[in-house]
Parts: C-alpha cells; structure tokens; sequence
C-alpha cells in the first residue's frame, strides 16, 4: 500500500512535469495565428509547417548541428580533465589542495555577463571567433568545475585499497585507471556527461557573443524568432520541443551507469 | 579516507589548472581594470579609484535587488531540495520504468532558458495559456490572474517557472547519490528492525551527503546569478518587483554603458557569492567530517 | 540460539526456470544444530550468499522450507527471525556512536534504556570496544567496525544464528588472525549457532567444528576439517581442500590394481572391491602429502621424471610427470631430491577411487 502511494505521487509529479511541455507541443502544431487568437486543449487545426520549416531551412537546422558540435566537444574534454584531477582531489593531500577545489568552484560565481567583453576579445585575438573550438572552450569555464566536483564525490566512495591491490597485482597507473577504476564509478561518469552536456546546450551568452554564422547554435538562431510581426510563437515552440531530443537521447544512453550505481563486492 | 601526501598529484590537476585559469583569471583583469576607471570611449580613460565601489555600495536599487535576491534564492533552496529528495526516493530503481523517469525528469533542464520564459509567458496567459485559463476559471482571485497583473502573481509565477525548471537537477543528483548505497545497508537495516524513517535518516540522509552539497551550492549560485529566465518572463517587472540582482546589472550596463560601475558592481556581485557559497561550503564540509566513506 | 533446518531448498534467480543449469541452489537439504559452528565452504559463484540469505530470510527459497525450532519460517521477513548477519564490509550508520550503532536494534525494539545499557556495555565488553564506545563509528578502522555489525548482531540476547558472509575480506592480513580468534572465543563463550561463509579454505577449516563444502548450487559434503582432508566424498572436496589439492589420475581397474596409461597403482582389497561394484569413469586420487617419492625402485614403485621442486619453507612440493600425468607431492624439507627420475609409491590408505567425481562406496 505505501508504495502504492509513493507511486501515485510520482506519477502527479510527473503529469504536472509535462504540462508545459505539452503546451510548447500544442503551440507547435499550430499556426500562429491560430495560437494568437484562440484557446485550445489540443491542435484543432494540426500544422507541420512550423517543423518542416526547421528541417528545411539550413539556417535552422545547421543551428542544431552547431550546437551538437560544439556540446559534444566540450562534453569529452571536461571530462578527459576532469577524471585525472578529480583522481588527485580524492587520492592526494598536496599543496593548496583544499583551496583549489574551492577556486574551482569560484569560477561559476560570477555573473556571466562579466566574461562577455574579455572573451570576445581574448578569441578575437586568436583569430578563433565564430569556431566550434572556441565555444567548447568557453563553456569549460563551468563545466570541468563542476565535472571535478561531481566525479570527485563519486571516486571518494570508492576504498582507497582498491587502488593498492591493483598497484601491488602490477597494474599501470593508466591501465589501472581505465579498466578498473573508471568502471566502477559508472554512476559518477553518466551523472557527470550529462550536466556538462546539459549546461553546455542551454547556454546562451557565449555562444551567441562567440558565433557570427559558421557555428553559430540554435540557442542564438531561436532569439532570431522576433521580428517585425512580433514572435512567431509556432516556430519557437516546435524549435522548443526539437531542442529537447538531443539531451533526451544523452540521458538514455547514460540511464544504466545512473541506475546501476556501484555495489561493494563485486570487485 | 587516509590521502597519500604526494605534490606530483599537481601534474594530474594541472590540465584543469590551466584551462581554468585561462578562461578566468584573463576576463577578472579586465573587470578589475574596468572597476577603477572611468571610461569615457576607446583609450580615454580615467583612473577613480575606489568611486565606483562608493557609488554601487550606496545605490538604494541596489539594496532593494539584493533583497529580492536573497529571497528568491532562500524560497529557490527551501522547496527545490527536499522535494528533489521527494522525487529521487520515489523513483524506480531499475527497469524501463526507471528509465521512462530518468528521461522524463531531464527533459526541463534541456530546454534552452529564454524558451523556458517565453513558453511560461504564453502558458500563463488568461486568453490563451492553460494556466492562465485554468486559474481564472477558477474565479477566487479579484484582479484576474496575468503574471505581470501584480507583484504577487509575478512572484508565483517566477517560482513555479523555477521549481518546474531546475527541481528535477536535484532530483538527479540525489538519485544518482541514493542508487550508488549498497544493498547491504538496507539489509541490515531491515535486520536491525529499522523503520522507514530510520533507514532515511541514518543510511540514505548521510550517504547524499556529497550529491547533497553539489545541488545546494549549485541552486544556490545558479539562483543568485539568474538572467534569462526571469527577464523572459517578466522584465524585471512589474516596476521593480521581479528585478534581481543579475536583470539590474544589464540594465545597468547595457542602458547607461557605464564600463566603470557596471564592473565594480559586478565584482561586488561576485564577492557576494563567493561569500555565502564558502559558508555554505564550510557547513556542509564540516557536518561531513568523520562521516566520509564505509 | 535454534535448530535450523531446511528442507529441499532450492532456488533460482530466473521467474521460470527450466533446466537444471537456471538454478542457483540445487537441493539443499540440511540440519544446522543448535550451537553449532559451520563453515559454508566454496568458490566464488557455488551459490553460498543465496543458501545464506535463504536462512536469513533476506531471500525466500523458490522451492522448500526453512524451519527455525520446528517452526516455519519460510515467509517471515529477517526483522521477524531474529536472525545476525555481518557482511563483506562494514555496515554501519556512520552518523552514530559506536553506543548508538550497537543499540540500535534493541531502540528498534523497544527496549528499555536501562536494558539496553547493560547489554550494549555487556557486549562492548566481549568484543574490546569498550574505550570507543563514545567515539563516533564512521573514524574507526576495518577491524573495529567489523565487531561493531557483528555487536550488533550480539547485542540481542534472543538472537537464533549469526551469519557470517565472508567477513574477513576487508581486513589486513595481521589482524584477521586477531578477528578469527575471537570469532572462536564468542562461539565457545556463548553458544550461539555460528554459520560462517567462505572461499578460503584456511578460515573455514580453523573457525569451523563442521564443514559444508558447496560446488554449484549443492552440498556435496559435511563433516570436520579431519575427515574432509582424509575422506573426500566428492572430486572437487579433494581438489579444493589441502594445499596444493588432491592429484587426480583417470584410470582403469585390473583386479587389485589400478591402471593409469598401462602402470599398475596397487589397490587396498577394500577400495577395489568398492571399484568393481562402481559404475562409470574411474579416476585415481591421492593427496600430496600421501604420495611417497624414493630415489630408486621400490617394491609397487612406478617411475616418474622430476619436473621442478619448490621449497616452501617448511615443506617441498615436488612436480612430477607420470605418464603424460602431472602429480604433486608434497615433502618434508629434509627430504631432498636431486635426480630426475624417481620412484613413487601409493600407499593404500592415501590412495582413493573416484567413479564421476564421487568417492567410491558399498
């Protein structure tokens, strides 16, 4: 009986969740001027146009290709820095240890719109505005902070002895590393792919100051959906929902590290 | 857990030492620069010391968005966190179900966050959002309800937009935190006799402690930095009632294009932050101590 | 402190299982006496965790009965079996005392305070945690935590069994000496029904007054660490116990004698008796400290060449090749051999038949 409830009350939550976007769906189906003048629970009047004209117009759909590119670059590099640091914040005490982790963190304190002026002109100078390089460099600002945090967390769960067995069994530091240890914090690995991956694809100041055209992401296009009528509510909504998929896929393919966590005794 | 002392750790951390540092302490120059001039145009610029800190430190809108500030944020942590708790002890552990969940939880948080306001403005609205229609038919409130009719329906609707958006961050990370606990707790404890409220207290409570810390620091930074969503939606309006710190400094910055104060009230900002996150910081770190590790 | 038996267990982990292969515990048919130390004995994957959760209740058998005292208990929850179990690790709750962890389960309870005082104090005793009592459990060592989940196992003066699964794992080698010795010291002190699950053979034969060797899901054999070593009922008992383990040699019988490749092994009348009734494939054992090695021919003697000899310390174990067959002895460190053809020797009494892995009988 009590999970029963425990159940039911999941499935609330989860109902109230998708509303919204249910709305966003509704709106995407419909023209605009359907949405402007009348209320409907559903699209009485069912349009594709607002989707056809995402996946026709290279405008719009290289923004997702932009953007994916960018996302996933900077994905595998927080992470590739991220691991052998956070490696060293759980193993080692050495020098400014505590005070770095915490500086770290600093770095996702200030308010973003301080970065905008000095970094434009920091990638003007490299000739490296307007790349996907650049963004997926900007966006480690926060990312590989986080990324040492969140793995961190997860390696200190992980007995210090199993490191000395296999030290002692003769392993390699880096074979020891990516056969055994990183395994054993899948959970840690998936959590962590998907937030840099998350913040790195909603992020808008960088990429759409660092853009112009040739990597220039959806986030930047979609701000583009005012013009003289006002916004094109039908277009944004069906860009609204298309952004969802790419981080909906992440998820799934991380749910299996998320859901099977680490068991103690299987090593 | 006993940490070999060893310096030749640097070289593993260096990596992210030197992209970090790259990506912040460059721009934090340039801000400081900034806060000690006043800049008239291009290579004119006039060294004023510590006026612009003077100048931001008495700024009475200034006060007034600190303070809506820390309420929102405290609002933001006192019902994002348990109900995150709530929702990741609730939630399947393994199975399509469990998947099916995990999925449904992220979608919020992949929605770009001037879409996020923009939708919730339509979604509210009393001729053609299903909140907003839902509401007034409900007929309690004497001002019908439109989030930017009153203050307090501003608010209600920043904080639904909020909660709605960002709760399911906590959730995944207590999630993650609760499935990493090995089954051999909860088997003891149901050997110990242990009550439900029991085996959350002293087993699942002190196990997130660390996914625990990582939502609170990161809702409460994330919160006190916020500028889209809230701008999307309401302006900052109406008046003043919804303008937090973040919506004051563009307005400040992008409406006088004042270099000079905008930069010292951004550091001010920054120092804000960093304030009350090593509190925090602090706290949880040391409500941990002798708890790390089986 | 209760009899435990359990009748025709068996147990899957698949929701329809259809051949044998689907079952993790075959048929477990056993009686756990009152008071008793066992040993679950077994390599990793024989299925000695499921037999355990089975008697704690953690898992309910997908066929037989558990009965504690002649009652059953199959469908009771562990809470309801005043069942201890003490895992691989630590179990702790790690924002307790040492106190409060071993009162825990008499709060839970209901216990009076003054009760639960006086056993918690009781135990601390018993376990030399007394000076940490106030300390918090998360900052102890290992070995100090282990006695900690067992305390609280101990603490509850109705407690039927302790369940040990593979305890000592965690511990440093120094001091699980010092922890198996006092696993032993409670046994005989309090009398408690001990059932104590292991891979290593080491731990199992020193704790344990009886030994239940377990291969795949079944017992193949129970008995005392003395009569596992002399009479192995079962192949994978003679080759897991003993170090190194038993020799084995396929065979023929020729009357009195055995033949391995053509070389005639000399049978005690008895065992060639039981090998005659026998039906299947014969295999010869012998354990390496039965096998004797001589430097020239012996009466019954059958050559062999020396493969290589490593000294132990106080003991060597010589490898040797038998017809294409590799044998181990094992030899008292005086006894050196320097050629490299040799003679071996079978006493009867060391030397075993085995018809389809299992000792021949009457």
């Amino acid at each position: 009986m009590k999970i029963q409830k425990r159940s039911l009350a999941l499935l609330f939550y989860f109902i109230v969740l998708i509303v919204p976007i249910y709305w966003m769906l509704n709106m995407s189906l419909r023209d605009n001027a359907d949405i402007m003048l009348s209320f409907s629970l559903y699209p009485t009047d069912i349009t594709f146009k607002n989707y056809i004209k995402v996946f026709t117009d290279p405008t719009w759909y290289s923004g997702y290709i932009n953007a994916m590119i960018y996302v996933s670059m900077n994905t595998v590099m927080s992470l590739a820095f991220a691991l052998p640091a956070a490696y060293a914040f759980s193993r080692f005490r050495f020098l400014g240890d505590g005070q770095m982790f915490f500086w770290l963190l600093t770095n996702r304190m200030a308010p973003p719109a301080v970065f905008l002026l000095p970094y434009f002109q920091l990638y003007s100078t490299v000739n490296l505005i307007d790349t996907h390089i650049a963004v997926a460099l900007a966006h480690c600002l926060f990312n590989v902070p986080l990324a040492v945090w969140i793995l961190e967390g997860f390696m200190s769960g992980i007995p210090k002895e199993i490191d000395e067995t296999a030290f002692i069994d003769g392993y390699s530091f880096p074979r020891f590393f990516l056969t055994l240890f990183i395994p054993l914090i899948r959970a840690g690995v998936g959590v962590t792919a998907f937030f840099c991956f998350m913040f790195s694809w909603v992020e808008l100041l960088f990429a759409r100051t660092l853009t112009v055209t040739e990597a220039k992401p959806i986030v930047a296009t979609m701000t583009r959906t005012i013009s003289a009528t006002g916004l094109d509510w039908g277009l944004l909504a069906a860009n609204g929902i298309l952004t969802i998929v790419p981080g909906a896929l992440v998820i799934w393919f991380v749910r299996n590290h998320l859901a099977k966590g680490f068991a103690l005794g299987r090593v | 857990m006993e940490k070999w002392e060893n310096n030749r750790a640097w070289f593993l951390v260096l990596p992210v030492f030197v992209i970090v540092a790259f990506s912040a302490i460059i721009p934090l120059m340039t801000v400081v620069n900034y806060s000690i001039q006043d800049i008239f145009g291009p290579g004119n610029a006039v060294f004023v010391g510590m006026e612009w800190f003077k100048e931001m430190l008495t700024d009475k809108r200034l006060h007034d968005a600190l303070g809506r500030q820390f309420i929102f944020s405290g609002l933001v942590l006192l019902i994002e966190i348990p109900l995150g708790i709530l929702i990741a002890l609730a939630m399947p552990k393994k199975g399509w179900k469990a998947s099916a969940s995990l999925v449904t939880l992220a979608i919020p948080l992949l929605i770009p966050w001037n879409v996020i306001g923009t939708i919730w403005i339509i979604f509210t609205r009393p001729d053609i959002g299903l909140f907003g229609v839902g509401i007034n038919s409900l007929d309690l409130l004497d001002v019908p309800f439109d989030h930017t009719a009153r203050p307090s329906y501003a608010w209600v609707t920043l904080m639904a937009m909020e909660v709605w958006h960002w709760t399911p961050l906590v959730a995944l990370l207590c999630y993650a935190g609760l499935r990493a606990i090995p089954e051999a707790y909860y088997q003891a404890a149901r050997i110990d006799g242990a009550s439900s409220w029991a085996v959350f207290r002293y087993i699942q409570l002190p196990k997130m402690r660390g996914v625990l810390t990582i939502a609170v620091l990161l809702r409460w930074m994330d919160s006190f930095l916020i500028y889209a969503e809230p701008f999307a939606l309401t302006g900052g309006g109406p008046g003043n009632s919804t303008t937090f710190l973040s919506i004051y400094l563009v307005k400040l910055a992008t409406g006088q294009f004042d270099l000079g104060p905008a930069a010292a009230f951004s550091l001010i900002y920054f120092l804000i932050v960093l304030l009350f996150s090593f509190i925090f910081y602090q706290a949880l770190l040391n409500v941990g101590k002798g708890e790390k590790s089986v | 402190m209760a009899r435990i038996d359990m009748q025709e267990i068996a147990h899957s982990y698949v929701a329809q299982p259809e051949q044998e292969s689907d079952y993790a515990l075959k048929r477990i048919h056993n009686t756990w006496d009152d008071g008793g130390a066992y040993a679950l004995l077994g390599p990793s994957g024989c299925g000695k965790t499921t037999l355990l959760n089975v008697i704690s209740g953690l898992l309910t058998p997908s066929k037989g009965r558990v009965l504690y005292d002649g009652q059953d208990v199959t469908d009771l929850p562990p809470e309801k079996r005043n069942i201890a179990q003490v895992f691989q690790f630590p179990v702790l709750y790690d924002t307790m005392s040492v106190f409060d962890n071993l009162a825990f389960p008499l709060r839970n309870r209901r216990v009076a305070p003054d009760e639960v005082k006086r056993r918690v104090l009781e135990v601390a005793e018993i376990l030399d945690l007394t000076p940490f009592l106030k300390k918090k459990a998360a900052g102890l060592a290992a070995d100090a935590k282990q006695k900690i989940s067992l305390g609280r196992g101990l603490v509850r003066s109705d407690v039927a069994a302790i369940l040990f699964d593979e305890p000592l794992t965690v511990i440093d080698p120094q001091l699980k000496w010092d922890l198996r010795r006092k696993l032993k010291e409670i046994h005989e002190q309090l009398k408690l029904t001990m059932i104590y699950v292991t891979h290593d053979q080491v731990e199992a034969l020193t704790f344990a007054e009886q030994v239940l060797v377990m291969y795949e899901g079944e017992l193949v054999q129970i008995g005392t660490p003395q009569e596992l070593f002399e009479n192995p009922q079962h192949k994978f008992v003679g080759y897991f116990i003993g170090s190194p383990g038993m020799n084995f040699l396929p065979c023929t019988l020729d009357g009195n004698m055995a033949r391995v490749d053509g070389v005639g092994i000399p049978l005690d009348d008895k065992m060639a008796a039981m090998g005659q009734k026998a039906r299947g494939r014969l295999e010869l054992g012998i354990r390496p400290m039965g096998l004797e090695v001589h430097a020239e021919t012996v009466a019954g003697g059958v050559p062999a060449r020396v493969y290589t000899m490593e000294d132990q310390g106080s003991f060597k174990i010589l490898t040797v090749k038998l017809a294409g067959h590799t044998l181990r002895a094992r030899l008292p460190e005086d006894h050196s051999v320097t050629q490299t053809d040799v003679w071996l020797r079978f006493p009867p009494h060391w030397t075993k038949l085995f018809a389809d892995d299992r000792l021949v009988s009457e």
